[in-house]
């Protein structure tokens, strides 16, 4: 009996995925604009701590939509939810802008509904030329910044200015430095180093790279994309690369925190929101995005979270206190747009990751 | 039977070895400080955050719902699968497949469920993650079942049906008591591993209704946090009680 | 299982050629379809190509498994079945003689020590192994008492290396061991022991020749359920490795969620899934042995 039924359940399997490549997206008809807002719901996943505590309820309170925010802790898991499943529940999800282009290169993103987000004009004029969706047709911005190095002033002998004083620390300095994990991150420092684009897809740029990466391992307590601030302010590490929003956080902490940009240069990374076009609510997912580009919901997303915002009217609602202590906060969009913006490399992507393994591993 | 002292020691350091990190968990929902890292002084202040916070009693809930019928589904197939598998097979590749799941990559079976319950339009919810954490504990008791299996005397079985008892009823009344040991250690595995299940649980549950390794996991953006700490430590409390009561009300013992 | 005269097997088998359908539909139901269906679903994308933003093109191809002869790989591999050999022994080393004690406290106490085992494990796996970060750390709290007894000078470099994530793999699934051990010491005959000693055995000759032998079926389950998670886990060499070990486990996440190369994670994912199998089958076939005897009665076999 056992015999018939796995020929049975393997063609079956066969034939079902198949026919599921070929489903693709399901709703596909314009958007109402007059519909019924309260009528629907919106599911929306982000990141723990990136947005106002009260944001449910006060989009409750404007709009009369039912609102549950969700949380994920990676990109990769949200992206592992929304591209097996047909429908994974999720209406609006804030991926990073690399991401939101993959997403939308699957057909999985419902194109932004301008005319219903008024609020985009709020944007800075470079945010509207972003690399990864230029035009913002399937994104929209959230927060933006870029990646430095972070680092103790109190207990390094000079200030670093360039990505090889963390690639080939001083010799006090070993063993008390991190490097971000993810594996574009991880080539970063060293591909802007050797003036190599951060979206290289050349195979000799990146055998460099692990050659670079793989002397820098020995110096290195961890590649740490966690809880590198906190070591910071414990004291155990130094330097980090970091994101210049989590530095923030260390500097809060400890005003001896300090953070750079070095002269060589680094990436532009945005979050944005999307809109899946699984999504039975679109016309409340466009609304929400809107409310969110507000200036007052964008500007407290700046002040309390300490990244940057895309959104030009939200910046001017910034506390100038906040901006004192938080110098990376004054970065324009001007000097933002000055870094390379991070895409989607297709298929060279599979490159990266190995590239990461080889490090981890050797 | 003498009765050793020393037979003890190893019991101690696996105890030991288990609580250390416990009691530093404890500790540690006391501080002050939001960073883990750092000792910056003691409060109680976690401790009441824990049950405003929202997300996490939702996924507390949610979490004893599927825990408790994961334990009970993966206890009656699992030992159901043994008793078949010890009797009526050889053995082989069914035993091997049978306690497959529990091995197989976590991530691996995330993903294939996931892909399983869209291809059969199946909205998701706390069942679907029941499904899922039921096909891999039952794989634990079933392995369990069967160690206990190999040493069993079947005679006793043969007696009862010798004596003219129906099938069923031997297997109720000879063969259960015998294999509840087992049992019992297959259930307290299934409700443990179905309760701390990250992975799968994210992959096959609806966003609206996480667990409470979901709502925990999706919490640390920064590390563990003492209000984390305070949960944990309210989570070991509450399990200590309650088996504590569990035993005195039941004579689970008895059986053992 | 005591051997039996050929006849009444034969009567009973006769009788009970449907009497296993019971005990065998649900569970059989619920592997064929939630276990197989899936397995063969992502399994079987190892036979075809990633798509350039991710997803999975159907052109068939062998490619993925032959970028699995790649170096790299086979020494992740090669490392992780280290690392697996090191945890399980250890495991073993401790869960055996746990397991036997509890078995042999007065029955009052047997459940509340096994529960005992499975307490830590009811808080959660993030906080636990920030609790070992803590431990671990270069001003984490061993070395802190080391160095304010005097004991040592410099903190010693515990986190971030192969052994602390042996020791978090060990924390993990240390109950995986114990409890299968305990069952199979839980269901010898006392009386068994108890007659090895009437005859003037020493404790430690009716250990080795009665209790040790009849529990080599709970060891063997024992090992491979340690065995295998350990090399598919990945959140540990993560967090307690520093991203400083590969194991299997980060190698199949890395390539389903990061490289979004579902083919070729499921090409890594049947090598393991293949391995297991052998190691299941392995297993069972080495409980048969030790509790059957080498198999020189055809007769019953066959039955």
């Amino acid at each position: 009996m056992r015999s018939k039924i796995i020929p049975f359940v393997f063609v079956a399997a066969l034939a079902a995925t198949t026919l599921t490549s070929c489903a693709g997206a399901s709703t596909n008809a314009a958007l109402d604009p007059n519909a019924d807002l309260t009528k629907e719901t919106l599911v929306v996943s982000n990141w723990a701590d990136y947005y106002p505590e009260t944001l449910a309820a006060d989009f409750e309170a404007a709009t009369g939509i039912k609102i549950t925010i969700v949380n994920h802790a990676t990109n990769e898991e949200v992206m592992g939810k929304l591209t097996t499943g047909a429908d994974s529940g999720i209406d609006v999800a804030f991926v990073s802008g690399q991401y939101a282009q993959a997403l939308n290169e699957a057909g999985l993103l419902q194109p932004m509904e301008k005319s219903m987000i008024p609020n985009e004009k709020n944007l800075y004029t470079e945010a509207t030329t972003l690399g990864y969706d230029v035009g913002n047709n399937y994104s929209m911005p959230y927060a933006w910044g870029t990646t430095g190095i972070c680092y103790r002033s109190d207990l390094v002998p000079t200030a670093p200015t360039s990505w090889n004083d963390l690639l080939n620390p001083a010799p006090e300095l070993v063993g008390k430095t991190t490097m971000l994990s993810t594996e574009r991150w991880m080539a970063l420092p060293a591909l802007k180093a050797m003036g190599m684009s951060v979206n290289s897809t050349n195979p000799d740029d990146l055998a460099q790279v692990k050659t670079q990466l793989l002397t820098t391992k020995k110096t290195l307590l961890a590649f740490d994309d966690t809880t590198f601030y906190s070591k910071l302010v414990s004291g155990e590490s130094v330097m980090a690369e970091a994101w210049d929003g989590w530095c923030n956080y260390g500097i809060a902490e400890d005003p001896n925190i300090k953070f750079v940009v070095p002269s060589e240069g680094s990436d532009l990374w945005v979050d944005t929101m999307t809109v899946l076009k699984t999504s039975k609510n679109k016309e409340a997912a466009m609304a929400f995005v809107n409310y969110i580009l507000s200036a007052e919901t964008q500007g407290w997303v700046a002040s309390n979270i300490l990244y940057k915002v895309p959104n030009a009217a939200a910046m001017k609602l910034v506390d100038p206190a906040v901006l004192a202590a938080y110098p990376n906060m004054n970065m324009t969009a001007a000097d933002l747009l000055k870094q390379e913006s991070v895409i989607d490399l297709g298929s060279f992507s599979p490159e990266y990751t190995k590239l990461a393994t080889e490090v981890a591993a050797g | 039977m003498r009765k050793s002292g020393f037979g003890r020691v190893p019991l101690w350091l696996t105890y030991a070895f288990l609580y250390v990190p416990i009691l530093i968990v404890v500790i540690m929902s006391f501080n002050s400080s939001k960073n883990l890292f750092v000792w910056r002084g003691f409060t109680l202040d976690w401790y009441p955050a824990v049950f405003a916070d929202n997300a996490i009693m939702v996924g507390l809930q949610n979490t004893l719902i599927v825990a408790t019928s994961v334990t009970v589904l993966a206890t009656a197939i699992g030992t159901l699968m043994a008793v078949g598998i010890h009797r009526y097979t050889r053995g082989g590749l069914i035993r091997a497949f049978a306690i497959a799941p529990a091995l197989l990559p976590d991530l691996l079976m995330a993903v294939g469920l996931l892909s399983l319950f869209s291809l059969l339009s199946m909205t998701l919810g706390l069942y679907s993650v029941v499904i899922a954490h039921t096909t891999f504990a039952m794989a634990f008791v079933t392995a369990i079942v069967l160690a206990r299996l190999a040493n069993l005397d079947p005679s006793l079985e043969e007696a009862s049906r010798d004596l003219g008892a129906t099938a069923a009823r031997t297997f109720w009344r000879v063969t259960l008591p015998q294999l509840a040991p087992g049992m019992v250690a297959g259930a307290l595995l299934s409700f443990t591993l179905s309760l701390d299940e990250f992975v799968i649980a994210f992959f096959t549950t609806a966003p609206t209704t996480p667990t409470l390794p979901i709502a925990i996991y999706s919490m640390v953006r920064f590390g563990v946090t003492p209000e984390i700490n305070a949960l944990a430590t309210m989570l070991l409390f509450v399990s200590v009680l309650t088996v504590i009561g569990a035993q005195r009300l039941t004579r689970i013992t008895d059986s053992l | 299982m005591a051997r039996q005269p050929a006849s009444s097997i034969a009567r009973k088998r006769a009788v009970q050629k449907w009497a296993g359908v019971p005990f065998l539909a649900p569970g059989s139901f619920m592997l064929i379809v939630f276990v197989l269906a899936p397995l063969i679903l992502i399994l079987g994308y190892s036979f075809f190509q990633r798509g350039r933003f991710g997803g999975v093109v159907f052109t068939f191809s062998f490619d993925n498994f032959a970028r699995l002869i790649d170096p790299l790989y086979v020494n992740v591999i090669m490392t992780s079945i280290g690392m697996g050999f090191v945890v399980t022994l250890l495991a073993l080393a401790l869960g055996y003689p746990t397991a036997l004690a509890i078995v042999r406290l007065p029955p009052k106490w047997r459940t509340i020590a096994l529960v005992a085992v499975l307490l830590p494990f009811w808080t959660n796996f993030l906080v636990r192994t920030y609790a070992w970060i803590l431990l671990l750390n270069n001003a984490g709290w061993i070395n802190q008492a080391l160095q304010g007894l005097g004991i040592i000078h410099d903190p010693l470099t515990m986190l971030y290396t192969p052994q602390a994530v042996a020791i978090g793999l060990l924390y993990m699934y240390l109950p995986l061991m114990i409890l299968p051990l305990y069952s199979s010491l839980a269901s010898q005959d006392a009386q068994l022991v108890e007659a090895a000693t009437n005859l003037g055995a020493s404790p430690w000759r009716v250990f080795r020749t009665v209790t040790f032998p009849m529990s080599i079926p709970g060891v063997l389950t024992g090992c491979v359920f340690v065995f295998v998670p350990a090399m598919s886990n990945f959140v540990i060499p993560e967090l307690l490795g520093g991203g400083k070990t590969v194991l299997i486990g980060n190698l199949i996440r890395d390539q389903f969620l990061k490289a979004r190369d579902w083919p070729f994670g499921a090409a890594l994912a049947l090598v393991l899934t293949v391995l297991l199998i052998a190691l299941l089958v392995a297993q069972q076939w080495a409980s048969r042995r030790v509790t059957e005897g080498p198999k020189e009665k055809k007769v019953t076999s066959r039955a």
